[in-house]
Parts: structure tokens; C-alpha cells; sequence
């Protein structure tokens, strides 16, 4: 088997927050192939994106590896790091934010190009161009700033500006949930065509599990700063193996009033508790609907180690697997 | 008689860019009990519709007009702040998208719940206590009497929303003006919030208005839903209906767009073409025009009425075509 692009094994970032350590990635680790898409979800607070940031170096890891194509990633300097920035990209959530209001489109989409001193200006204008058409913007708009794009434009100069150093893998941070419905379509479908023509692996971080499914062809659920379950698509949304999986799937509500009406919902209780002061054990446990199908105190007492079952999948629960489908 | 009446409801902003026209002829009811849903994408005219009908858009930039907002045989438009504040909070509650923002962070739970009482039900503030904790038990927050003590910032972002939802609650309204009650929320505490409101209106049996843009949230909970685009009202149906059949484009267009649980996951999403209208230049015709598969010449002549059809009057569409158009998915479903 050859090499993953990305392998992330046991990373750790901890922060101190009023003197005490907030874990935000507790021990993950998980792997990215070339040309495809691992989806990162779960609920605000959960850590997925401190473990992007972390991975494409934002943040100096706590903890743990970060290898690309085998090279270790964490710890590098910054001129260390310099031949792997292009090679990672990443794109953000809010297309307002993450474009400085006063560049203007050549500027923010040749600035990689500048950073790392490739090409001539002209033809850095050219590659622009170039990068506008291939996200499906008038190529003639270079000129211009920011504001006079709405939403979804802004977020296609976003991925653009990823693109400009033809990198192998983009880490995209909620790219479309701050996007409407008919925009957020069009978002989708031009990552995937992106994907397929310039070979791109994508490490996507989203919390609808709708717009993930059509997306990633595995998916990795955290929760409080650790992995919960990893499984391919069709094994993860058919039959999900940890509880918290299964809630989450099942508090999504379906945009059909017939569906809406005849399933049965698992509401989890309680809030998402503090990452500063979590329960011991399963860190779900508080809030596991399948918590006394265990035997004893199990959960409360111990971190459920994340196990390889059958075909691949993996997941970190006391229970054993096929015996708590009850939905 | 409806609860809720509005006919042709307008709403202009004077900008420098112009003058936007947020809401442009907008009408429908609303029954007793019932909840309606009002979905449509950003900048659709949804939230100011709602804001309009319990005069709380600001004037200047703000023009509010409209031939008639009854509301339980009493007409709205017009009412002055005085008459309008005893209607607001009382009569009509409203709960808002953001539980962060929507509290005053310098008082506690317990000042801004009791606050409500004593305003409308001349209520001392020790009565008040009293009726707001059982307020609180009652959208499911353990130990009210503690709560409120507390201030916002000690409570989590889903025991926020349940305490504007109490708050709405107190004087027992019949109208209740939900406006993306749970789009901030983590999905897991929406699906709380969604049940809890379920409950409460069988409850009191208070009608909702509930504005979205997250058609799977309509979906299960409204009776009927109106679509907007542009600041017009473009379908109005029953759920099944709308989301069985959907008549107009845009509607089509917009359920075809939605990715689902369901369904083939390797299909590529359907995705309307172009972006929505910039409300200070909308086209002449009907608004959609510009990015409808089945536009034909008259389309861009003239705004289309919201008309019933002929096949089922309690469904009416703003398209010429949508007696022709039986499904005009586009081909995406």
C-alpha cells in the first residue's frame, strides 16, 4: 500500500485557559489519501478546527505527528515548513472575513505567488486569471475588491486562492455553512469538480452531516477533542456504530413532512459539558442514550480506546458493535 | 376569522444605494393554533416581514405600509409605541435567532423574566418570581429557583434559548414570532428546542410563525409553509403539498439544492444557477426570471400574482406558468 498523503497520529493541542489546560484535541489520529475527502464533523466546541489549524501548522502542536508523504510535520521552523505550505492550502468559513476588504482580487489571488517567489508578475497575472476561470468567475473581474462580490463569489476567490500553488491537499474549514441553500449547491459541486481535476485531497470540516455525506467518502465524528467513530460513507450514515453517531444522525431533521412524522428521534439530554472539565471515562457518557447497556461503571471509569472493527471501521465505545441498534 | 391577517405589507429602506424594497406586497393569514412557516434564503424579505407586523422596523431608514395587519380582530398598522408595546411581549412574543445577543448580559435571568410580568400583568415583582419559575420548569431547566440568580453568560448557548422561550411564554400569548429559533444552535440541542416547542404550543395551543431558512426544520413542524424570494411571497401551500409537490421553480429548485440523508450521495447536488436579486434593483418582471430554467418572455414583463390554483385553492403560486409547470424540478428530480 503506498504512502497516505497526510498521517496524523496521536495529536494533541491543549490551551490554558484561566491557569487550567482545555484539551481541544485530545489524541487523534487519522489519515488522508490523495484525490480524497475525509469529512471532520461534530458540534461547535468539539475541536475540529483546532485539529486543522494544528495540522497545517497554525498552531504548534501540543502533542503527537503530523506527517505529509512521511515527512514530519510538527516541530519544523518556519523556513522548514516553507516547501509544505504549498502543498497545503486551506479555505475558510466566512468568504467576508477571510479576504482583506482593501486587496484586490489579483492582489489576494497572486500574494501566494509573491510569498513564495514564483513567476514573473505577468505572468502572475496571467495564473490569475486562469484561477478566477477555473472557479467560475469572470476572469475580467480581477480588478476589482472584495465587496462587490456576494457570498458565494467571495468564496469561490477563497478556494482560488487556495489553488494558486497547486497544492495536493486543502483543509476546508465549514466552507459552506455560512452560504444559502441554492449558493451552497454550487459551492459543493465546485470542490468536487476541483477535486477530480486537479487531483486534490480534501480534509473537510463541516458540521451538516447532509453536505458531508455528499462530499467525503469517509468520515471521522468527534466529540470533546477525540474521535468518536471512523467509517466510510455507506457503513457511517447506514449503520452508525457509536451512540453519539447515531443521535447526531438522528437530530438531523429531514426536509420531508412524512419522514419528520413517523421517525422516532433520539434527543440527547443535556449540553455538550466543558472541555476545561470533562467527565471522566467516555467523555459521552453523561449523555449516552446506551450507557447502561454496559456492565458496571465501565464508562464513567474508562477512556474507551478507539478499535479497528470490520471493514475498517473504527470506534472508541465500551459497547460492543451490532448490539445496540435499536433505531 | 383568521388570527392573523396581512394584506399587502410593503417595507423600503432608503439607502444610499437606493431604495431597497425588503418586503414588496406581501399578504397572507394565519389560524388559530397553526404554524406557518415563512422560509426563504438571506435577504428574502423573511425576518422584516416579521418585524414590520409588531412595528419594529426603525424609521428612518425604515417605510412600513400596508392595508391591514389584523391580529385577533384588532388592527395593528398604525398603532402608535404605546399601544404597540402593550401588544409586544403580551399579546405577540417573539423569540430571536441569536440567545446570546437577545439577553441583557448586566441583569439577571430572574430581573429581565419578572420584568416581562410586572410590565403587562401589573404583577409585584415577588408574585412575578413565583409564576417566572414555574416558567422556567416548564421549558425543562432543572432548578429554576437557582437560574434566576444567574446571568446570561453562566447558562449555555440551548438553556438560553430555553430561557427566551419562557420568556415569550409568560403572558401566555396566542401569537408567537419565532425567528430561526435554533439556526445557532449545535444539532443536537436544536432537535431539544424543536421538541420542546412542539410541546409547548400543544400546550397553550399558541400559533407560530416560524421563520427559517432550513427546510428539514419546516418541515417538521409547520402546518403550512410560504416560500419568499425577493421580498415576495412565491408559493403558499400545505407541507405536504409543498414539499410533495412543489409548484413553483424556485421551490422546486430550492428542495432539489437541499443535500439529504436520503437519496443518492455520489449524485452531484442540483444547484440553482446565478444569485439572488439585489433587492435595490429588482427585475420588472417576476424576480426569479433571471435564474428560472423555464423563463419564457413574458416572465420578464411583468411581476407574476400570487394566484390559487385552479386544482386546489388552498395553494397559490406566483408563476404565469405554474399551471403548466405540473413539476418544474428541472429536471433534478
Amino acid at each position: 500500500m503506498s504512502l497516505p498523503l497526510l498521517t496524523v497520529e496521536g495529536l494533541h493541542k491543549h490551551f490554558t485557559v484561566a491557569g487550567r489546560p482545555l484539551r481541544a484535541v485530545d489524541g487523534i489520529s487519522l489519515e488522508l489519501e490523495r484525490g480524497q475527502t475525509l469529512g471532520l464533523v461534530g458540534e461547535s466546541g468539539c475541536g475540529k478546527s483546532t485539529a486543522a489549524r494544528t495540522i497545517i501548522g497554525l498552531y504548534p502542536a501540543t502533542a503527537g505527528s503530523v506527517k505529509f508523504e512521511g515527512h514530519e510535520l510538527t516541530g519544523l521552523s518556519r523556513r522548514g515548513w516553507e516547501p509544505y505550505r504549498q502543498r497545503m492550502q486551506m479555505i475558510f468559513q466566512d468568504p467576508y472575513a477571510s479576504l482583506d476588504p482593501r486587496q484586490t482580487v489579483t492582489s489576494i489571488l497572486t500574494e501566494p505567488l509573491r510569498i513564495h517567489s514564483l513567476g514573473k508578475p505577468r505572468k502572475r497575472k496571467l495564473r490569475a486569471m486562469q484561477l478566477l476561470d477555473a472557479v467560475g468567475l469572470n476572469p475580467r473581474h480581477l480588478n476589482r475588491y472584495p465587496h462587490e462580490f456576494s457570498g458565494g463569489q467571495r468564496q469561490r476567490i477563497g478556494i482560488a486562492r487556495a489553488l494558486a500553488l497547486e497544492p495536493d491537499v486543502i483543509l476546508c474549514d465549514e466552507p459552506v455553512s455560512a452560504l444559502d441553500v441554492s449558493i451552497q449547491a454550487q459551492i459543493v459541486n465546485l470542490l468536487e469538480e476541483l477535486q477530480e481535476r486537479f487531483d486534490l485531497a480534501y480534509l473537510f470540516i463541516a458540521h451538516d452531516l447532509a453536505v458531508v455525506r455528499h462530499i467525503c467518502r469517509r468520515i471521522a465524528v468527534m466529540y470533546l477533542g477525540k474521535i468518536v467513530e471512523i467509517a466510510d460513507r455507506a457503513e457511517l450514515f447506514e449503520n452508525p456504530s457509536h451512540p453519539y453517531t447515531r443521535s447526531l444522525l438522528s437530530a438531523i431533521p429531514h426536509p420531508d413532512p412524512v419522514a419528520e412524522r413517523n421517525r422516532t428521534r433520539i434527543v440527547l439530554e443535556g449540553d455538550v459539558p466543558s472541555p476545561i472539565d470533562p467527565p471522566s471515562g467516555c467523555t459521552f457518557h453523561p449523555r449516552c442514550p446506551d450507557r447502561e447497556k454496559v456492565a458496571g461503571e465501565r464508562c464513567v471509569r474508562e477512556v474507551p480506546e478507539l478499535v479497528t472493527l470490520e471493514g475498517g471501521r473504527r470506534h472508541a465505545c465500551h459497547l460492543e458493535p451490532g448490539s445496540s441498534h435499536g433505531c | 376569522m383568521p388570527l392573523l391577517d396581512v394584506q399587502d405589507l410593503f417595507v423600503r429602506f432608503d439607502t444610499h444605494g437606493g431604495s431597497v424594497r425588503a418586503v414588496d406586497g406581501v399578504s397572507f393569514t394565519l389560524e388559530e393554533g397553526e404554524t406557518l412557516g415563512l422560509v426563504g434564503e438571506s435577504g428574502s424579505g423573511k425576518s422584516v416581514t416579521n418585524l414590520a407586523m409588531i412595528g419594529l422596523i426603525p424609521s428612518p431608514p425604515g417605510t412600513v405600509q400596508a392595508k391591514t395587519i389584523q391580529f385577533d380582530g384588532r388592527e395593528l398598522f398604525g398603532l402608535d409605541d404605546v399601544e404597540m408595546r402593550h401588544v409586544r411581549g403580551n399579546l405577540i412574543s417573539m423569540i430571536f435567532q441569536d440567545p446570546m445577543t437577545s439577553l441583557n448580559p448586566l441583569l439577571s435571568i430572574g430581573r429581565q423574566l419578572t420584568e416581562v410580568l410586572e410590565l403587562h400583568k401589573k404583577m409585584t415583582r415577588k408574585e412575578a418570581r413565583g409564576v417566572c419559575a414555574e416558567g422556567l420548569a416548564d421549558v425543562g431547566i432543572p432548578n429554576p429557583e437557582r437560574r434566576l440568580k444567574q446571568f446570561p453568560h453562566e447558562l449555555s448557548g440551548g438553556m438560553r434559548q430555553r430561557v427566551m422561550i419562557a420568556m415569550a411564554l409568560l403572558c401566555k400569548p396566542k401569537l408567537l414570532l419565532a425567528d430561526e429559533p435554533t439556526t445557532a444552535l449545535d444539532v443536537t440541542i436544536q432537535a431539544q428546542i424543536l421538541e420542546l416547542m412542539g410541546a409547548l404550543q400543544h400546550k397553550h395551543g399558541t400559533a407560530i410563525l416560524l421563520v427559517t431558512h432550513d427546510l428539514g426544520v419546516v418541515a417538521g413542524m409547520a402546518d403550512r409553509v410560504n416560500v419568499m424570494y425577493g421580498g415576495r411571497l412565491v408559493e403558499t401551500a400545505t407541507t405536504d403539498d409543498l414539499f410533495g409537490t412543489p409548484r413553483h421553480p424556485y421551490t422546486s429548485g430550492l428542495l432539489a439544492s437541499v443535500p439529504t440523508l436520503a437519496g443518492d450521495a455520489e449524485a452531484e447536488l442540483f444547484s440553482i444557477p446565478g444569485a439572488p436579486p439585489d433587492l435595490a434593483a429588482l427585475p420588472p418582471g417576476c424576480a426569479f426570471e433571471p435564474r428560472c430554467a423555464h423563463a419564457d418572455t413574458r416572465c420578464a414583463e411583468r411581476v407574476p400574482p400570487l394566484e390559487p390554483l385552479a386544482e386546489n385553492a388552498g395553494r397559490a403560486v406566483a408563476c404565469l406558468r405554474a399551471e403548466e409547470l405540473t413539476s418544474p424540478a428541472g429536471g433534478a428530480s
